[in-house]
């Protein structure tokens, strides 16, 4: 564990068991590694969509922005471009960035703006007692669907790809090593990444022993690759019971959105001889 | 003539708004006050444009219906507005394509073969405007050389053809009536949204986000072009719920952000606006109004969000609204909205409309108070930094990322002082009083500003009660029948002693609004203040003066 202290007093209410405590404890571990290699953890910036996953934020004494259900990702774009010395780490639930707030996600991924997404894919909405997602399968029995879902999944990573995102990686919550090697890695690319977290609800919908009977980790695969990662991306369509490819699937430098953006000095001074300067051409 | 006014009328797409501009500020070379009334449909070409030009000694925000000049680029211009012709009116027209036909004939035409000129100069067609603007100045007696010194700052590309068109116009018309110069200064000329805009700049702002939507779009589209200059970020972003929370996501940081919507994208903004309230990151909202409901009148005008900014968001939660009328008030309030919105942590709505936003104004910077900008409390390094830590006044100090003594924690749950999520009966009901407070330290505050205003006859007991863009039409009326204007400018928290002071003597109160409903009637109404008449327009175009005198005197009779 880390030598710094990361907890906060507040008392954590997941379920026993849920799969959150593996990416928070998984996450905690990056955030050590990162001081202690020398990054100020004031220059971290937590932000957290509305869920189980939400949570997280309370549960670690870091910078933090406790969000709105489907609007982590603009509110992480606010921050980075406000100043893009932050690293900004915005968590989400599957219902929350793939469903109400997909389209930041798409915008977010298509600027390559620099900031870290790790989304906790459940495929359930936990803390609304049982409902089917965006990413739940064809024929889930939940609670809005008590006959079955009667819409396929979406594979997010796969509109992730379609929409120009530079980093994609998925993980499980049995699996802690594996995380934290890309959470780290996800936080230190240039540019827009997102982690899939198949992260287990025991309560609601516990695929543990589905996930760990289908699972692998890549081997001899080049994330460079776009057909290759493609490939990987699409083996798995959140709906078969083909085999769930685990690591980085994809990853490309590219020029981000704040660098792109221009950066304007000015200072206050200027501002009221330029607006006098302003008006003297309105005439 | 000290009162002038001229109509310029054609298809949308052809520069007739931009012609419209450039007369105004050829008229205003004169030492003219100026007010351009833009008028035009939701579509790119074809339909029916027009902008009414009015100049006069003092300064005015208002149009009138009668025209002394139209200049008729087509025949529609003529037919939809001959009736605004007057006695010793002239028409300026095409007479390649223009037939005047059912006109007084006491009129003066004066026809310019504008299709042969563009024809024989090989101009495009948008030069049909440099055309009539040479013909008319020639008309009205003003210099040559005031016409070019305009047009040297507004064509940046194809001067010389540009005067070539210009100069045949000129020299085909004649003198008609004389155009006087008034020995005034003359004053620079905004759009509201401009006003507005500058205003922003000069309370600090660093970052403005807006998705495009009539009529703040050129809100977004000004502080675009002058980003460079004034150090600012200006973004647009894939909706208005992305602007929003884009947009708290800078003032976390520190950064003071305004957003540029109309009712539309209010609505979208809603959840933000009410997020705003509960983590205490401060907003400012240019709502510019336009008819509802839904997609209603795109490009016409209303005074109908009133009650939707009182109210937008789910919860209770302080808030400070103002409604400008001109535009050194918009440029003054819009300073103090980022000011105040810093000061007290809190979303800020400055209600404009699109008579305000789109109609050109001259502005007189000498005239607008004093604008200091506020410095928001910062955290004394003293205490451990809480982000929501209590005060006498409900305001808590502040502090930004990156700072390595404090952990910055907001919350849209309710939370602690800490900010960190709580659901305990005696802390939730501790917080929720220490937001509302906020509210009654800004009402304070507001003491010190003009929140009412008064103009007119202060003497008279008959009262016209108006806010936002109506201010400049009643204020003339009121001139010219005798009566008192009443003008709230800050509509939340109510300024309910200076209302009921600007109120003193009037026996009869007459609400002028742009809505059906009366929305200001309604909202003073909870303070007991009653309205006698009302006058209501809900057409999506401004009151112009005689319409209104009308409608006033049929009701004092």
């Amino acid at each position: 564990m880390s030598p710094i202290n990361l907890n906060t007093y507040a008392q954590n209410t997941w379920c026993p068991g849920c799969g959150n405590f593996s990416i928070l404890n998984a996450f905690k571990m990056v955030l050590g590694e990162l001081t202690a290699e020398g990054f100020p953890l004031e220059n971290i910036v937590l932000v957290s969509g509305i869920g189980c996953h939400a949570k997280i934020v309370d549960y670690l004494n870091v910078n933090s922005f406790y969000s709105l259900h489907g609007r982590a990702v603009p509110v992480a774009e606010g921050i980075k471009l406000a100043n893009p010395k932050v690293k900004v780490i915005g968590f989400a639930g599957d219902g929350d960035a793939y469903g109400e707030g997909l389209e930041h996600l798409i915008f977010a991924a298509k600027r390559n703006i620099d900031i870290t997404m790790i989304i906790h894919n459940n495929r359930v909405y936990g803390l609304t007692t049982g409902q089917y997602t965006p990413t739940s399968p064809l024929g889930f029995k939940g609670r809005s669907t008590p006959g079955g879902s009667q819409e396929s999944p979406l594979n997010p990573l796969e509109v992730m790809l379609a929409s120009q995102a530079t980093f994609l990686a998925r993980g499980t919550s049995h699996g802690i090593d594996l995380l934290k090697k890309i959470f780290k890695e996800a936080i230190m690319h240039k540019g827009f990444s997102l982690v899939d977290v198949l992260q287990v609800c025991v309560t609601y919908y516990n695929m543990y022993e589905y996930y760990d009977r289908r699972v692998y980790e890549l081997k001899d695969h080049n994330a460079q690759d776009y057909n290759q990662a493609s490939n990987k991306i699409r083996e798995w369509n959140y709906d078969s019971d083909n085999p769930i490819a685990l690591g980085v699937l994809y990853k490309k430098e590219l020029p981000t959105f704040e660098e792109r953006f221009p950066e304007h000095k000015a200072t206050d001074a200027d501002r009221d001889f330029k607006i006098k300067e302003f008006l003297k051409n309105s005439i | 003539m000290d009162d002038f006014s001229v109509l310029i009328g054609g298809k949308a797409g052809f520069g007739i708004d931009k012609s419209g501009i450039i007369i105004g500020r050829i008229l205003n070379q004169l030492g003219r006050r100026i007010y351009i009334y833009r008028d035009y449909p939701s579509l790119i070409r074809g339909g029916h444009t027009f902008s009414i030009i009015r100049s006069s000694q003092e300064r005015i925000s208002t149009h009138k219906n009668k025209v002394d000049i139209i200049l008729a680029l087509n025949q529609d211009t003529f037919n939809f507005h001959k009736e605004r012709l007057q006695d010793n009116s002239v028409v300026i027209f095409d007479s390649d394509s223009v037939k005047l036909e059912g006109l007084n004939p006491k009129v003066q035409v004066l026809g310019i073969p504008i299709t042969s000129i563009i024809k024989a100069e090989n101009a495009p067609e948008i030069m049909r405007n440099t055309c009539i603007i040479g013909a008319f100045v020639k008309a009205v007696r003003i210099k040559w050389e005031i016409l070019e010194s305009v047009f040297k700052k507004e064509f940046t590309r194809e001067t010389d053809l540009n005067f070539k068109v210009a100069r045949r116009g000129y020299e085909e018309a004649r003198e008609a009536v004389k155009m006087v110069s008034l020995l005034q200064e003359p004053l620079p000329l905004l759009t509201g949204n401009q006003a507005v805009g500058l205003g922003l700049i000069k309370g600090g702002l660093n970052a403005f986000l807006a998705y495009p939507m009539t009529p703040t779009s050129p809100v977004l589209h000004f502080l675009a072009e002058v980003a460079g200059d004034f150090g600012l970020k200006v973004i647009h972003p894939e909706s208005e719920i992305g602007v929003i929370l884009m947009a708290l996501g800078f003032s976390y940081m520190g950064k003071k952000v305004a957003v540029g919507t109309s009712g539309g994208g209010f609505c979208l903004m809603a959840e933000g606006v009410s997020f705003s309230g509960m983590a205490e990151l401060p907003l400012v909202v240019v709502l510019g109004q336009r008819p509802g409901p839904s997609t209603g009148l795109p490009t016409y005008s209303a005074q109908t969000e009133l009650h939707f900014a009182l109210n937008a968001g789910q919860g209770e939660f302080a808030r400070f609204i103002v409604a400008p009328g001109d535009t050194q008030e918009a440029y003054f309030w819009s300073a103090q909205a980022l000011n105040l919105s810093w000061k007290y942590q809190i979303p800020s709505v400055i209600l404009t409309d699109k008579n305000l936003g789109e109609g050109v104004f001259n502005f007189d910077q000498s005239s607008v108070p004093e604008i200091k900008e506020v410095t928001p409390g910062l955290w004394d390094r003293e205490s451990s930094y809480k982000r929501y830590r209590d005060s006498e006044s409900g305001v808590s100090a502040l502090a930004f990322v990156p700072d390595k003594d404090a952990v910055i924690k907001v919350n849209s749950y309710e939370h602690d002082e800490y900010g960190i999520t709580t659901e305990d009966t005696q802390q939730s009901t501790f917080m929720q009083n220490k937001r509302l407070r906020k509210e009654k330290y800004l009402q304070e505050e507001l003491e010190k500003f003009e929140t009412v205003k008064v103009y007119g006859n202060k003497d008279s007991s008959m009262g016209l009660l108006c806010w936002g863009s109506n201010k400049g039409v009643c204020i003339e009326a009121a001139q010219n029948l005798g009566l008192k204007v009443i003008q709230p400018l800050v509509l939340w928290p109510f300024p309910v002693k200076k209302f009921q002071a600007a109120l003193s003597g009037v026996k009869r109160l007459i609400c002028v609004e742009d809505n059906a409903q009366g929305q200001l009637a309604r909202l003073i109404k909870t303070f007991n203040f009653k309205v006698d008449n009302q006058i209501l327009k809900y057409d999506g175009r401004p009151f112009s003066l005689g319409e209104l005198e009308e409608k006033i005197k049929g009701i004092i009779k």
